[in-house]
């Protein structure tokens, strides 16, 4: 079993470098066979989570439930961009486009890596290190297209990530602190020490780093005032990376927060860090809520749907109701497929109108007849309608909520919620279910429809995947995964 | 009751404070060029308290670590800076966004704010020196003034590159004994983080011709 995860981390980097020098067409095929081997590996570590409280290769890697539910989120997406990344490239011929080529390839696949070492290492600055090498990789491919739009996206998000790790750092820093007081001056930095001594943390040092760490990763994970970042980079990265943003490096973010979140409930008692989250939640939610209902550019209103759905998980986790806390972990699976699909699609539209500006795209349903359609059902996944996975989780999140005695703050989450499907749903129908435009107005502006025709089968399937595990997930979820999240809650020490 | 401080906690102290006027003299500079010798200066004092550390509490391991910290930080690092103002052929740093004297005025402020809010944390350990930690807080935090009043890629990388000094004094005084593989991975994640930043400083000058900022403010809503 543990030969599993020596595999995992080992093969999407060796790809990762291979694709350097491997012609294009060659690295399309094995990016897909990498992402597709990584997603089955990730879920026969299922069963044994579930079974073992953990499993070890040394003491640098080791996985228990939680970290296997972040695993399978990843792995999914990584499978899916990689086929939804072979329709959606077109290079230019000749040898400018063998190097954009070549570069994007290494970098989806070292990016990947980066998302799946991140759950698989053991100890609080292994995380960092991963998720600080998740940060480089990125805001290199978030500059990848070379506009100038990507070039200030590019410098905000290398900039101000790095300033939030900074702080993440410094949390962690403080973090051994708080351990040296019970374990001496040197000693090994695993989940498993950390957790077992943490009853004898100095609780003002563990308030501190758990706070710095809210703030530090927090930033990555795109929770307000620290999102700043976020609609800028998802809107100027090419399409494949917007979804790894999205889909993963959040919730990797949101991962680490949980690491931190585990040790400070055995100091603390859970009020304080529920309380932390409850507030960076909320402020979350209502500015996604309200920057939903004013938005033009598709993809950014994709990226502020994802500070609504970070939001709506670090709310999850302040009701502290072991429900709550298994639908926060299924939200993360379910978001990761829906917004995965989400931005497949948007993918697709903007390849077909050559345009992310929502008020030039119209008839989309007409002109896409595959894909739009299936982005219109993403969006309504988005908005946690059912059949979709997300129902079922914020129905878990809210119905916790419910039971807790602040229950206002599950009537708020309802109604921002609603406002936020109110932005969503009104921009796609506009664009999507609108007739087609067939002739320019008068005066020479208006748009155009493009021909009916798909852009390419490799984005209809990449899309067919998300939505299909977005139905297993809301409609039944496989009893294993089941067990996993109840696993996955306890160790976050709910369901006690 | 106020013991005498150790030696090992005057000298924490002593590097802890020089890190931080360091931190306040950069602020103040106005050529980018000794913005960075500024830098260079900074991480040799840091990497002098790392051999500190190492000596005097015969951790071998932190003599591995502070050379490696010194080629980077004090050669690599200002090295790879000073040629691209060189290409660049840009002197002076871009124009703040407040006069020096408040700026400062705030990162005083702020550095008060920070050494008192650690300082206070009541964590009595005989080993390991409270006040360097709290120090540290406060170049954190005047790092983040000077990213965020200069205007030009340059300041505000540097900015990032000193808040990791200030970090790094932190956790040579309160966590020297972090396994070396953890420190290495984090000069590791140093080394890329400034390629990477030396990419899209390049890629930024390529395209605007100036290392300001403040053509970069299309993005928004």
């Amino acid at each position: 079993m543990s030969s599993i995860l020596v595999v995992l981390i080992v093969m999407p980097f060796v790809v990762g470098v291979a694709t350097i020098f491997l012609p294009v067409g060659i690295s399309k095929i094995l990016t897909v066979m990498s992402g597709a081997t990584t997603f089955a590996l990730a879920l026969t570590l299922v069963p044994a989570a579930t079974a073992h409280t953990q499993i070890a290769v040394g003491s640098l890697l080791r996985v228990d439930a939680l970290s296997v539910v972040f695993l399978v989120a990843t792995a999914f997406l990584y499978g899916a961009t990689a086929v939804f990344a072979g329709g959606y490239l077109h290079l230019a011929d000749g040898p400018a486009g063998t190097r954009y080529g070549r570069r994007f390839y290494a970098g989806l696949n070292l990016f990947c890596w980066s998302m799946v070492a991140a759950p698989l290492v053991n100890g609080l600055a292994l995380l960092w290190v991963a998720i600080e090498i998740t940060t480089v990789i990125s805001a290199l491919l978030v500059a990848i297209d070379d506009t100038d739009g990507a070039t200030e996206a590019s410098w905000k998000y290398v900039l101000i990530a790095s300033l939030g790790l900074g702080i993440a750092l410094l949390a962690t820093i403080i973090m051994y602190y708080a351990g040296t007081t019970v374990f001496g001056s040197a000693y090994d930095f695993s989940y498993a020490k950390l957790l077992a001594g943490a009853g004898r943390f100095p609780p003002d040092v563990v308030r501190l780093a758990f706070v710095l760490a809210v703030l530090g990763f927090g930033t990555k994970m795109g929770l307000v005032p620290v999102h700043t970042w976020l609609p800028d980079a998802h809107s100027e990265a090419p399409t494949p990376v917007s979804a790894l943003l999205s889909g993963s490096l959040l919730a990797i973010s949101f991962y680490a927060i949980l690491r931190y979140f585990q040790i400070a409930v055995r100091t603390l008692g859970p009020t304080f860090a529920r309380n932390v989250l409850l507030i960076f939640g909320l402020a979350s939610l209502l500015l996604a809520a309200l920057y939903l209902l004013s938005q033009r550019d598709l993809k950014r209103l994709l990226a502020y749907s994802s500070v609504e759905h970070m939001g709506i998980l670090a709310i999850g986790m302040s009701f502290g109701a072991p429900i709550a806390v298994v639908g926060v972990l299924l939200h993360v699976l379910a978001h990761a497929a829906a917004k995965g699909t989400a931005f497949f699609g948007a993918g697709s539209v903007v390849r077909k109108f050559a345009t992310k500006d929502m008020t030039k795209i119209r008839g989309g349903i007409g002109a896409l007849p595959w894909s739009g359609p299936m982005l219109v059902a993403a969006v309504l996944a988005l908005s946690a309608m059912p059949p979709f996975g997300m129902f079922r989780s914020e129905f878990l999140i809210v119905s916790g909520g419910l039971s807790d005695p602040r229950d206002t703050v599950a009537a708020v989450l309802v109604i921002l919620v609603t406002l936020a499907f109110f932005g969503l749903s009104w921009f796609t129908t506009q664009t999507m279910l609108t007739p087609d435009v067939i002739s320019v107005s008068a005066d020479g502006t208006g748009v155009v429809t493009p021909p009916k025709g798909e852009v390419s089968a490799w984005i209809v399937v990449a899309m067919a995947l998300g939505l299909v595990a977005l139905v297993i997930l809301g409609v039944h979820p496989p009893a294993q995964l089941s067990q996993l999240l109840n696993h996955a809650a306890r160790e976050l020490g709910a369901l006690r | 009751m106020h013991a005498v401080p150790s030696t090992y906690a005057g000298v924490a102290d002593v590097v802890a404070v020089l890190v931080l006027l360091t931190e306040f003299a950069m602020l103040r500079a106005p050529l980018l060029r000794s913005q960075v010798k500024l830098y260079a200066f900074q991480s040799l004092v840091v990497s002098g308290l790392a051999v500190y550390v190492a000596a005097s509490r015969h951790i071998n391991e932190l003599y591995a670590l502070a050379l490696l910290s010194f080629v980077l930080k004090v050669v690599l690092v200002p090295g790879l800076v000073l040629r691209l103002l060189r290409e660049a052929d840009v002197d002076l740093a871009g124009s703040s966004v407040l006069g020096v004297a408040s700026m400062i005025l705030i990162a005083l402020g702020v550095s008060a704010f920070g050494f008192f809010t650690v300082g206070s944390l009541q964590v009595h350990s005989i080993a390991l020196p409270t006040t360097a930690l709290a120090i540290a807080a406060a170049v954190v935090l005047v790092a983040f003034v000077l990213i965020i009043l200069r205007a030009d890629v340059v300041s505000q990388a540097i900015g990032f590159f000193s808040l990791e000094n200030g970090v790094s004094v932190a956790s040579l005084v309160v966590a020297a004994g972090l396994p070396l593989v953890v420190e290495v991975a984090f000069l590791f994640d140093l080394l890329v983080a400034v390629v990477v930043f030396g990419v899209i400083m390049r890629v930024h000058h390529g395209r605007t011709k100036s290392l300001s900022t403040e053509e970069l403010d299309r993005l928004k809503g």
